[in-house]
């Protein structure tokens, strides 16, 4: 394909011959390794525009840190007892914000010309969608251990040690990954990213609000105190205090599972059929 | 048993409709494996959308529509295996470099880790492109783009690939350079199917051309039978006295035998030649009945000047226009 002024003509040739050459695809890799190959999509994304993860990285530091010596002594009588208290709170918080990010990188990008390559290739259909929910579990790990980062420094220690926060982070992983259909399929309803961050917020402010996350519900009204008890939110606060004191039980596990189960049941089928339908 | 069937793409009656707008409206299709099939239209005629349709992309409302061997509505994903598509707007991730890009695409073709990191350096290199292959693809040019987006078309060779517009808005060298990989490719054997503005790209790579106006295919078949329903060339004539135009307009059409129309330039006629013998005498009768002529060229009919000849009308670009719509 070269000019006829290029002296390496037929070489060039050559190669683009052998390249060209008739080559079948290997058989389909299957489902799995589809969206594992979109997850390190999103990786590579990340890698390009580390600006991506400036909200990740700072948002929660601020929140830790702003929570705990502003209402520390007020709430829990010193910032020392308060940071024991809110840190759990802090990371459920974090990793249910990161979680709208998933669904306002995907609407910007699903316009875009490589998702028709996408969807006129041989691979599992879903693969993109979930392929880059499963990257952003890097997001949700990275602000995760951020704030437990902070939190050492600040004097945080979880009675559970290493052991309980990983168990911790998985759990939050698992209950972000769930949640985050929520926002997926609002980012394939909606016209803009900004809209999708819009609307996600909404969701998000009275669930983290109305919860466990910086005061112990017992001193809220009654009907209050009954939202919080069903708030996922809560929920999943509840389990993770409950990991890293050493004191979680099943259920406690189960109900905060609960709500990311269903919401995945749900969502996750209308979200494909709106990713499949045309555009 | 499909691998041989003689059609690539067999369509009929293919009907797509956006809300009222029919952007494809009963078009009927035949091309031949290991052939080059242009479809020749203005914005808007429904040359994207019916892309869109054979690729998968798209269900049609109605009609029928086989390609290789394989209905598009009931056997979408077992077509998906053996075509590519390289839309009219860059199919490629432009965060990614052009390197990413091509691992990321052979991975999801089932290539392992290794032979995906091979395949994509093989491409690069023999798509002269192996300088920028750190780079992400949105500092690529417009040539460099394109030539990444067939690379990645072609990480294994489809039976049948659909180029939407693979030139538009390239400089001559790199229009150059992509119809030179498309002739190697359909060498190999695989089919291709493209969609173009221009008659000379048409004219150049396809075997065959159907042009599209309004949804509908208005002529069809080699550049050489096109050529002679809208001939072979076009004469412009620029005169020093636009008051001597209707005249001059007369002259031309008698000693040329052709439809001779007026254009926007008061002292401007063009008409299609078929005999281009004939374009000399025209030319002298011009001065030797006193109508000055200013300047003369003979050239390719442009996309207007076939669609005036078919149609009688000028190709002007659908105000729906499913193809920026979409």
């Amino acid at each position: 394909m070269n000019m006829t002024s290029n002296p390496r003509r037929s070489d060039v040739d050559q190669t683009l011959r052998k390249t060209l050459a008739a080559r079948h695809a290997p058989t389909s890799p299957g489902a799995v390794a589809n969206a594992l190959t979109f997850g390190w999509r999103a990786l590579l994304k990340i890698k390009h525009m580390p600006e991506q993860l400036f909200d990740v990285i700072v948002t929660p530091i601020m929140f830790t840190v702003m929570f705990t010596y502003l209402f520390g002594g007020a709430l829990a009588g010193s910032t020392d007892a308060y940071l024991q208290f809110l840190l759990p709170g802090i990371l459920v918080q974090t990793v249910t914000f990161t979680s709208i990010y998933t669904g306002f990188t995907l609407n910007g990008d699903i316009s875009k010309g490589v998702f028709d390559r996408f969807r006129s290739m041989p691979i599992w259909k879903p693969a993109p969608i979930v392929g880059a929910m499963v990257g952003d579990t890097v997001r949700y790990t990275v602000s995760s251990l951020i704030v437990v980062a902070v939190g050492f420094i600040m004097g945080f220690r979880a009675e559970t040690g290493a052991s309980g926060i990983v168990l911790s982070i998985l759990l939050l992983d698992l209950f972000a990954f769930g949640i985050g259909w929520i926002f997926t399929t609002l980012a394939l309803t909606v016209r803009t990213p900004s809209t999708v961050m819009t609307l996600s917020w909404l969701v998000l402010m009275p669930l983290t609000f109305a919860s466990n996350i910086f005061v112990d519900p017992a001193t809220m009204p009654g009907w209050l105190q009954a939202i919080v008890g069903v708030n996922p939110v809560a929920l999943l606060v509840t389990a993770v205090r409950g990991i890293m004191s050493g004191t979680v039980t099943a259920g406690e596990i189960g109900f905060a599972l609960l709500a990311p189960a269903l919401v995945t049941a749900i969502c996750a089928p209308v979200a494909m059929y709106l990713y499949g339908r045309e555009r | 048993m499909h691998q041989h069937h003689p059609l690539a793409i067999e369509t009929s009656g293919l009907v797509k409709c956006f809300g009222t707008n029919r952007a494809v409206d009963g078009i009927d299709l035949q091309v031949r494996q290991g052939s080059i099939y242009g479809l020749l239209g203005p914005n808007g005629a429904g040359k994207t959308t019916t892309v869109r349709l054979l690729a998968t992309l798209l269900r049609p409302d109605a009609g029928k529509a086989i390609v290789l061997g394989r209905d598009v509505v009931r056997e979408p994903d077992e077509i998906r295996r053996q075509i590519s598509l390289t839309g009219q707007f860059a199919s490629i991730d432009e965060d990614l470099t052009g390197y990413e890009n091509l691992v990321l695409l052979a991975r999801l073709l089932g290539f392992s880790r290794s032979q995906s990191k091979a395949r994509a350096g093989e491409l690069l290199d023999a798509f002269d492109l192996e300088d920028a292959s750190r780079r992400q693809a949105k500092t690529y040019s417009g040539g460099m783009r394109r030539r990444l987006d067939i690379a990645a078309s072609i990480i294994s060779t489809p039976d049948l690939l659909f180029l939407d517009e693979p030139t538009t808005g390239l400089d001559p060298r790199s229009r150059g350079q992509v119809w030179e990989l498309i002739r190697m490719l359909v060498a190999g054997g695989t089919t291709v199917l493209l969609t173009t503005q221009y008659l000379e790209e048409a004219d150049q790579l396809a075997d065959r051309i159907a042009v599209i106006d309004r949804g509908s295919v208005i002529a069809e078949g080699t550049s050489t039978e096109l050529k002679a329903s809208i001939g072979s060339g076009v004469l412009h004539v620029r005169l020093s006295d636009p008051a001597q135009r209707d005249a001059a307009r007369q002259l031309l059409a008698e000693r040329l035998g052709a439809l001779v129309h007026l254009e926007g330039d008061p002292r401007a006629l063009a008409a299609q030649v078929s005999d281009p013998d004939r374009v000399a005498a025209a030319l002298v009768a011009l001065s030797a009945s006193g109508i000055a002529v200013s300047d003369f060229s003979l050239g390719q009919p442009s996309l207007d000047e076939v669609f005036f000849a078919l149609t009688g009308h000028a190709a002007a670009s659908a105000d729906q226009s499913p193809e920026s719509a979409l």
